[in-house]
């Protein structure tokens, strides 16, 4: 006898539910791209990887820091006499340098305007650990969080999987450029309280993924009141505040919570992690940073199950000492995302493509709605698998964020270099521009019906429109390419 | 606004129950430890630390290692540089390191079993692995068989988050406190009866807090009994590079590969560095499973607790070692048996027997006699009296769940010979204090 047939059964309803996310097409661009990834000499025809909202832009500093710092890793002759110590420390009230650096940096990244303590800092297997570990702390099996979307899609897994808790949202849309209201607010809430689910608390993300702006001081406010009136909790994600390379400034939540004393401070949850200001996730670094005294008790015992390595603590936790450093660091990393946001931006606006006026993160929102066939879940992931298939470029499609209009797309600049910035480029102006007398009259029929921008064209790849002509019934019947070739 | 008067919003079931296992007196004994702490110098009537399972006896050979292996610490470039490490986070885990550490564990079994790289799934330590198991394997409510004396860390591994049960298996003295087919099936049985559906049976091999290993005859019995009851098994095989003396140690992987992996679906394996390497700060931990979709599964659930890739990228290179790693087991074995030896013949010394281990950071200490009342208050009232008057830390038999007052685990690798040395002398002075008090009273009466 053995598992075999009945073996569904013989695992737990978490490890069986799909809760995990991976089926989502947020992932599936990511396998397109495993199967063909993008290489300047060995595949240049391949997909390029611009689902990964990744720091690279500034590794050469962290390294020549570790380079000028032998001292900080324990496995050097300079370091060797910390090893023992370092290797048996498995306190989970982390190493002291470590919290103090971590402290630091967050309050350096606030322009010095907050103040954490260090003895406020709990570890946990990065930001994704963090929020899961928040939603076991917050919220029973059956609770919600309010999350406003469009939202980054493994919340679902983080927030939900494992603490079978649940995420309800709050609509934002392009009205007003997805910022939250108290109208939204309070709608989500009803509803929720309609359908006899208990609120704990609101998530949300600032700056957020995948806007890539900051919040701004009235919004945190507006939010503020709503979990004070309503006694829930308030988490906000900063995992992208060193990366705000624009105005408006970045206005953390700690900020307008120390200057208020009449916010529950027992509400208020930050998390943090190294990955994305310092192009680290591989080392798993994440922070939760609770005002309130017993989700920090419970938070830490909780950090058992994913403590940040010892050995990577002890280098951060020298690195972050290092003012001087993290200081030059910081505006240093500012400067390069401005720019590299400014190439891209220029490179979309030039073929017509518009994103939201972003000021921070590692990507933009495009507004390509009006390439779209048809204004639903299907037309926008058509148009995807044209970008990913066609133009070779993993975007990720605003569904995959819960987004409430379809047509807008998330693409990441930060994690290439400047040459496959230029290739994506060229790329997206080649499949927005097009060439010959097909494309004129169907720029001329799209002006009479539908009245788009008649700088924006869409043209198909040659052997899609062969496809097309052939079995015109592959197309959407609301399609123009359709009614255009009739 | 509200006035904000620090009312706060409740926090969840998990977070105000007491299932962290945190006032266990297990960790009480930590606190009194933290308060008053040895010091040779410093403070030489300080409490020392006999209740933490460390190995400190082997880093040196670590050290020289890193000494004469300079690229340990260093990034190269391209594929091997800093960048490509530092944003290495695929939940597969270094493949370096996969190797390393699948051969590794093949050496510590003596090469006697093969281990496959892609069936290992990295998670921060064996503390993540035995929840992220529990996740996977049960549902709330559900329950799990775990034989006792056990690890006081399971019940926040395997219940906490999960809202598994444990459901001990008494073991005894009688045979040595080993667990039998008859007391599984048995627990199973009540279990059962109870309306407890048993999902898996984890079992601790080495085990915590015996120091001692399962023969081959049981682990088959056990082999047998999961696919009976169509359960899982997880074997915690933390202490497999700690068995120091015959007989020699045989891992459930060994008994799969005798069946030839026949109706293995069901077996996991937990490994990880804390013990054998003493590295417990670095939280490298392993799940190996023989089910396809328990290690799929697994992996993707490590995204919560996932290894450091700095770490994984210089133990891939230390453990690839060969020449290192033999010496290491070795040496590590050597050193551990002679500290058990030393630790065993003090007690002894003292008029204390210790159940006869061959494994592990710690002896299972017998002070049944000593007890002034056979029973768990009388175990915990001398406990106290040993923390207090003695200032040693050991580990109370009650805080392990033992079915029998009495017994104490305390480790011998986590300090210097000389605290070693100390803390025999204090406890023979102690020992002779108590037979006379006992003395005194029967002269009295």
């Amino acid at each position: 006898m053995g598992f075999g047939e009945s073996e569904e059964q013989l695992l737990s309803k978490v490890a069986t539910n799909g809760g995990h996310g991976e089926n989502s097409s947020y992932f599936d661009g990511w396998k397109a791209y495993d199967r063909d990834p993008y290489h300047p000499i060995q595949n240049p025809e391949g997909v390029i990887q611009m689902g990964l909202a990744e720091n690279l832009l500034c590794h050469d500093l962290i390294e020549e820091w570790i380079r000028k710092n032998p001292a900080a890793s324990i496995c050097t002759e300079e370091g060797v006499s910390q090893f023992s110590a370092v290797a048996n420390f498995q306190d989970y009230h982390g190493l002291p340098i470590f919290r103090q650096g971590v402290a630091k940096f967050m309050e350096k990244g606030r322009g010095g305007r907050v103040r954490f303590d260090p003895e406020r800092i709990v570890m946990s297997g990065g930001a994704t650990g963090a929020q899961e570990t928040l939603a076991f702390c917050l919220a029973d099996p059956g609770d919600a969080f309010l999350i406003p979307v469009p939202y980054y899609p493994a919340f679902d897994r983080d927030f939900c999987w494992r603490t079978r808790a649940r995420l309800l949202p709050i609509h934002c849309d392009s009205s007003n450029n997805f910022n939250i209201t108290t109208s939204a607010l309070e709608a989500a809430y009803h509803q929720a309280q309609k359908s006899n689910i208990r609120v704990k608390g609101i998530l949300i993300s600032n700056p957020s993924n995948p806007l890539g702006t900051t919040m701004s001081k009235q919004t945190l406010q507006i939010l503020l009141r709503f979990v004070n009136e309503k006694r829930i909790h308030l988490i906000c994600d900063e995992i992208f505040s060193g990366t705000v390379f624009k105005s408006p400034r970045f206005v953390s939540l700690s900020e307008i919570v120390e200057a208020d004393p009449t916010i529950d401070r027992d509400l208020i949850h930050v998390v943090y992690s190294l990955s994305k200001d310092l192009g680290l996730p591989g080392f798993r670094v994440g922070v939760i940073y609770s005002y309130n005294n017993a989700v920090v008790a419970c938070a830490r015992k909780m950090s058992s199950f994913g403590l940040v390595s010892s050995q990577t603590q002890y280098l951060l936790g020298c690195m972050l000492g290092d003012e001087e450093f993290t200081s030059e660091y910081l505006v240093e990393n500012a400067r390069r995302l401005a720019e590299r946001h400014g190439v891209f931006t220029a490179g979309l606006a030039r073929v017509g493509i518009r994103c939201l006026e972003g000021n921070g993160g590692l990507f933009c929102w495009m507004d390509l709605r009006a390439l779209l066939k048809e204004e639903t879940v299907e037309g926008e992931l058509e148009l995807w698998r044209v970008i990913v298939n066609e133009v070779k470029l993993n975007v990720s499609p605003g569904s995959s964020f819960h987004c409430a209009e379809p047509g807008w797309f998330r693409v990441c600049f930060a994690n290439m270099d400047e040459e496959t910035t230029e290739r994506a480029l060229r790329r997206i102006r080649v499949f927005v521009n097009g060439e010959g007398e097909e494309v004129k009259m169907m720029k001329t029929k799209k002006k009479k019906k539908n009245g788009w921008d008649e700088e924006l064209r869409l043209s198909l790849p040659r052997r899609f429109e062969e496809d097309l002509v052939l079995t015109p019934r592959l197309m959407s019947p609301h399609s123009p390419l359709v009614r255009a070739t009739i | 606004m509200a006035r904000g008067i620090g009312l706060g919003a409740p926090l969840s079931k998990i977070a105000v129950s007491k299932a962290h296992g945190e006032d266990s007196p297990y960790f009480a004994g930590w606190k009194a430890y933290d308060e008053d702490p040895y010091d040779p110098v410093a403070n030489p009537t300080g409490v020392i630390q006999m209740g933490l399972a460390e190995n400190q006896v082997s880093f040196d050979l670590l050290e020289d290692y890193l000494e004469q292996h300079p690229e340990t610490a260093s990034w190269s470039s391209g594929i091997s540089g800093f960048k490509e490490n530092a944003l290495f986070q695929d939940y597969h885990g270094l493949q370096s390191f996969r190797k390393a550490m699948a051969s590794f564990m093949e050496q510590i079994r003596g090469k006697r079993v093969k281990f496959n790289p892609d069936r290992m799934v990295l998670t921060a330590g064996a503390t993540a692995a035995n929840e992220l198991l529990t996740f996977i394997l049960a549902d709330p409510g559900d329950a799990v068989l775990v034989p006792t004396p056990y690890y006081p860390g399971f019940d926040r591994d395997l219940q906490w988050r999960t809202g598994v049960k444990i459901f001990p298996v008494h073991c005894h003295s009688s045979n040595g406190f080993q667990l039998t087919l008859h007391s599984l099936q048995s627990a199973y049985s009540i279990a059962e009866a109870s309306n407890l559906r048993v999902k898996a049976l984890l079992i601790t091999n080495p085990s915590n807090p015996l120091g001692t290993t399962m023969p081959r005859s049981l682990l088959e019995d056990i082999l047998n009994f999961i696919s009976q009851k169509n359960i899982h098994l997880i074997s915690d095989e933390i202490y497999s590079g700690s068995v120091f003396s015959s007989p020699e140690f045989i891992s459930v992987a060994e008994v799969v590969e005798t069946r030839q992996h026949k109706n293995c679906d069901g077996v996991h394996i937990v490994y990880s560095l804390s013990k054998d390497l003493g590295l417990p700060g670095f939280r490298v931990g392993t799940i190996y499973s023989y089910n396809d979709r328990v290690v799929t599964t697994a992996r993707r659930m490590s995204s919560f607790s996932l290894v450091s890739s700095q770490t994984q990228k210089m133990l891939a290179s230390m453990l690839s070692d060969e020449e290192f790693t033999v010496k290491y087991i070795k040496t590590n074995r050597e050193r551990l048996r002679r500290r058990h030896g030393y630790i065993v013949e003090g007690l002894k010394d003292a008029g204390i027997e210790c159940l006869e281990g061959n494994a592990g950071l710690f002896c299972w200490m017998n002070l049944t006699q000593m007890l002034e009342e056979k029973s768990m208050e009388g175990e915990l009232r001398l406990w106290k009296m040993i923390l207090s008057e003695v200032k040693l830390n050991v580990s109370p038999g009650s805080s392990c769940y033992c079915a029998e007052p009495g017994w104490f685990r305390v480790c011998f690798a986590n300090m210097t010979e000389e605290t070693l040395e100390v803390a025999l002398r204090r406890t023979k002075v102690f020992v002779e204090k108590i037979k006379g008090r006992k003395t005194n009273v029967i002269f009295r009466s």
